[in-house]
């Protein structure tokens, strides 16, 4: 390690012991989406952890967290492990050492529900990933129904609610290889705040796009951001975190580098890397 | 050359005695379908649930999957046939075994279990090649959704999945419609069965063998009307 | 019941079922499989020709061979070849043809529909710039045939025309139905006569996997090999 991972020096994110936040936090009905209150409270720690394919070692002791109603941009060189990192939050991808808690529940635990766990945690990924072979309005419904046991009448009132609020009311009868790229993220976000997340992670979502779709989908993100939603995104979108991010994290061959604020880190990097990695990103 | 063509030959009373050599015809095309069917649909339930084991993270299920493949694929259709016909009954606990032999129409419980295990490890091949065909991303998907394994499985993979291995689903359909005729071996009375004792009574066998033909070429194209029609209802607005 | 499994009945038939049996199998097998993919690569080489009558008397061949049961084709030419023979010779009564060549024609025959649509996927997956720079080089529709399509083709396809050979080796057991001597034959044979059908199909089911399980395993291998190459 050339540097060691930092706590982030906002004062929103005393690295706070897990396991404290409640686990029903912004959980109010009757909001679409939960607004943001800066308590304190955190909602994603990551301890300490370390992730191997085999013999080969993707991710180094990373350790960071995220409080409620915080932004956290991740960035990084591509092979860097900050898509990996994401993905064990909700654990999509195991990790050996360490442990992750996600408003109060430990992911690495035989005790979690892990299927209950993910439904709280919004992803919204690169290639969109709806499902092509449902309509927009199942898309937004077909986990509210199975997974939350909600009513289909209530399931299909809040897809719709939130198809309108991403701005593609016209097309819930559509399919989505009827839809542009950046319609179906789109609608991959609101399928993900149908289930009204307590935080929502985004891998790449724009890095798949035209460059004339970037905008769109960005728009939606800002929003959320700025309602409150807590977040954490690993993007290249460079203006999107000067914009809307509380936390710049810089990541490079599995280890966390750089965890600050987003005007140190945009002002001056401390390490090498992230200074090398900046510069040749915002060259364009 | 010296044949003498007699194609009033269908209408005459076969020597069977319950009506023409037409009739006995029909009758083997019947079995032939019956069969067909109902091995279909053990081969289509079990196919998929082997299938499935051999995209499974676990490594047990996916042992039991390979193994099954390999075996039911690695023997002749006609050599199954019988083990499950000649050998089965004499390894079984002899009750067992003597009601096995004493069951009526046993050449066609016979055929149609023979059939649905070996049809069933070609299906899994088709269903496993269609999972393994979606975009992974998929699977991660339903998963961060926070569905179960089962309900991603239900609700997004096998969907596609299924579209995906249409035709070849229909070849394997057809596949195993032709392989009822095997049964023969065992005494099961279907369309190749019947053409070829109407041929030994009668002496007909070119006219016996055409019909037989072209029942077989009718079903076929029945099958893949029926195949195409499916496909096109099934098919997802706005993909390829 | 396996109590009284018998090895011996094996054992003491072992040159039976594999000289006369096994060696009628495999000749049967490599024999059909040869002239069948000859005839399947003419037959897939007429299907792509764009000859108007060609074109669709192969592809009524191919479709007609696909949609019968083997049972049923076999039987067919049980009958028709003496006839084709005695048409052939000018004999007035139909020839005895030996119980190897019907069976060898038979297979030929119905094995090539579908060695001719795997060597037509083959044909087609060659990039069509190949022909016009053998054209370009002033070759005739033949020369870049053999010189230059075929050669690719049947090299990108030789993984599947074996996994059909695997097939056929498999579908050869059915010559059981002409009461042929192949080793399912063999074993059959000796099973009726000595009243010992469980030791006799075990021991055909076990060998048939055997020598299945191993050959489609190299091909597997084949098919990785050819694919780093590629």
């Amino acid at each position: 390690m050339t540097s060691t991972p930092m706590p982030a020096p906002t004062p929103g994110t005393p690295v706070a012991p897990a396991g404290q936040a409640p686990a029903d936090s912004g959980l109010q009905a009757g909001n679409l989406i939960q607004p943001g209150t800066r308590t304190g409270e955190t909602m994603i720690a990551i301890d300490n952890v370390s992730k191997w394919y085999g013999e080969f070692q993707v991710l180094t002791n990373c350790t960071t967290s995220v409080a409620k109603g915080e932004v956290v941009v991740v960035c990084g060189p591509s092979g860097s492990g900050k898509s990996t990192l994401i993905k064990t939050v909700n654990a999509l991808e195991p990790f050996q050492k360490g442990q992750i808690t996600v408003a109060g529940t430990k992911v690495l635990d035989k005790s979690t529900n892990l299927p209950k766990l993910r439904s709280r945690v919004g992803m919204v990924f690169q290639h969109f990933e709806l499902f092509p072979h449902l309509s927009i309005t199942d898309n937004l419904t077909i986990a509210q129904r199975k997974v939350l046991g909600r009513g289909a009448e209530d399931a299909r009132k809040r897809g719709l609610d939130l198809l309108a609020r991403v701005g593609l009311s016209a097309h819930a009868h559509k399919f989505p290889g009827q839809l542009s790229g950046g319609q179906q993220q789109r609608v991959a976000i609101a399928r993900a705040l149908a289930m009204n997340p307590v935080v929502m992670l985004f891998d790449e979502p724009t890095s798949a796009l035209d460059p004339e779709m970037v905008g769109e989908v960005l728009d939606v993100m800002v929003e959320l951001a700025k309602e409150g939603m807590t977040m954490m995104v690993v993007t290249h979108e460079m203006g999107f975190a000067r914009k809307v991010a509380d936390r710049v994290i810089f990541m490079d061959r599995g280890e966390i580098v750089e965890d600050a604020h987003k005007d140190d880190f945009f002002g001056k990097p401390r390490s090498e890397r992230a200074q090398t990695f900046l510069s040749k990103i915002l060259q364009h | 050359m010296n044949y003498n063509w007699n194609w009033g030959i269908f209408f005459e009373p076969s020597p069977e005695g319950t009506g023409t050599y037409a009739d006995m015809l029909l009758s083997g095309l019947l079995w032939t379908i019956v069969t067909a069917l109902c091995s279909w649909v053990m081969a289509f339930t079990i196919g998929s649930l082997i299938g499935v084991m051999r995209t499974l993270p676990s490594k047990t299920a996916n042992a039991i999957g390979t193994a099954y493949v390999e075996l039911f694929r690695n023997i002749p259709l006609l050599v199954q046939m019988f083990l499950w016909y000649f050998v089965l009954p004499e390894v079984l606990p002899q009750s067992w075994g003597t009601w096995l032999k004493q069951l009526p129409n046993a050449p066609f419980y016979t055929g149609v279990v023979c059939l649905g295990f070996f049809t069933a490890s070609r299906v899994a091949e088709q269903v496993r090649a269609g999972i393994q065909a979606l975009p992974r991303g998929q699977r991660m998907a339903g998963t961060a959704m926070g569905f179960t394994v089962a309900q991603t499985y239900r609700y997004v993979l096998l969907p596609n999945a299924y579209r995906i291995i249409l035709p070849p689903l229909t070849s394997e359909f057809l596949n195993n419609l032709k392989n009822t005729s095997v049964a023969l071996t065992i005494g099961l009375l279907e369309l190749t069965a019947r053409a070829r004792s109407m041929q030994e009574f009668s002496f007909q066998v070119f006219e016996a063998f055409t019909a037989a033909t072209i029942l077989y070429v009718l079903i076929n194209l029945v099958v893949i009307t029926a195949a195409s029609f499916i496909e096109r209802s099934v098919a997802v607005p706005g993909q390829r | 019941m396996l109590a009284n499994f018998d090895f011996s009945v094996i054992t003491s038939n072992l040159p039976y079922l594999f000289f006369d049996g096994m060696r009628f199998t495999l000749g049967l097998t490599a024999m059909a499989a040869g002239m069948g993919i000859v005839l399947g690569t003419l037959i897939a080489m007429a299907r792509l020709s764009g000859v108007p009558g060609l074109k669709h008397v192969a592809k009524v061949y191919v479709e007609l061979m696909r949609s019968l049961p083997l049972v049923l084709v076999i039987f067919w030419f049980y009958f028709l070849v003496p006839y084709i023979g005695a048409y052939v010779t000018g004999s007035p009564n139909p020839i005895q043809v030996g119980a190897f060549p019907s069976a060898l024609i038979t297979f030929t025959l119905f094995e090539a529909a579908y060695f001719s649509e795997i060597m037509r996927a083959g044909i087609q997956s060659i990039p069509k710039g190949q022909t016009a720079a053998a054209s370009a080089l002033g070759m005739n529709y033949w020369q870049s045939m053999v010189n230059v399509v075929l050669p690719q083709a049947f090299r990108n396809m030789l993984p599947l025309l074996l996994t059909q050979t695997i097939v056929l080796f498999q579908d050869t057991s059915l010559v059981y139905v002409l009461s042929l001597t192949d080793f399912l034959g063999a074993a059959s044979k000796v099973a009726q006569r000595d009243g010992r059908l469980v030791e006799m199909y075990l021991f055909a089911a076990v060998v048939y996997f055997a020598v299945c399980f191993t050959a489609s395993f190299l091909v597997r291998r084949l098919q990785a090999r050819v694919a780093i190459i590629r």
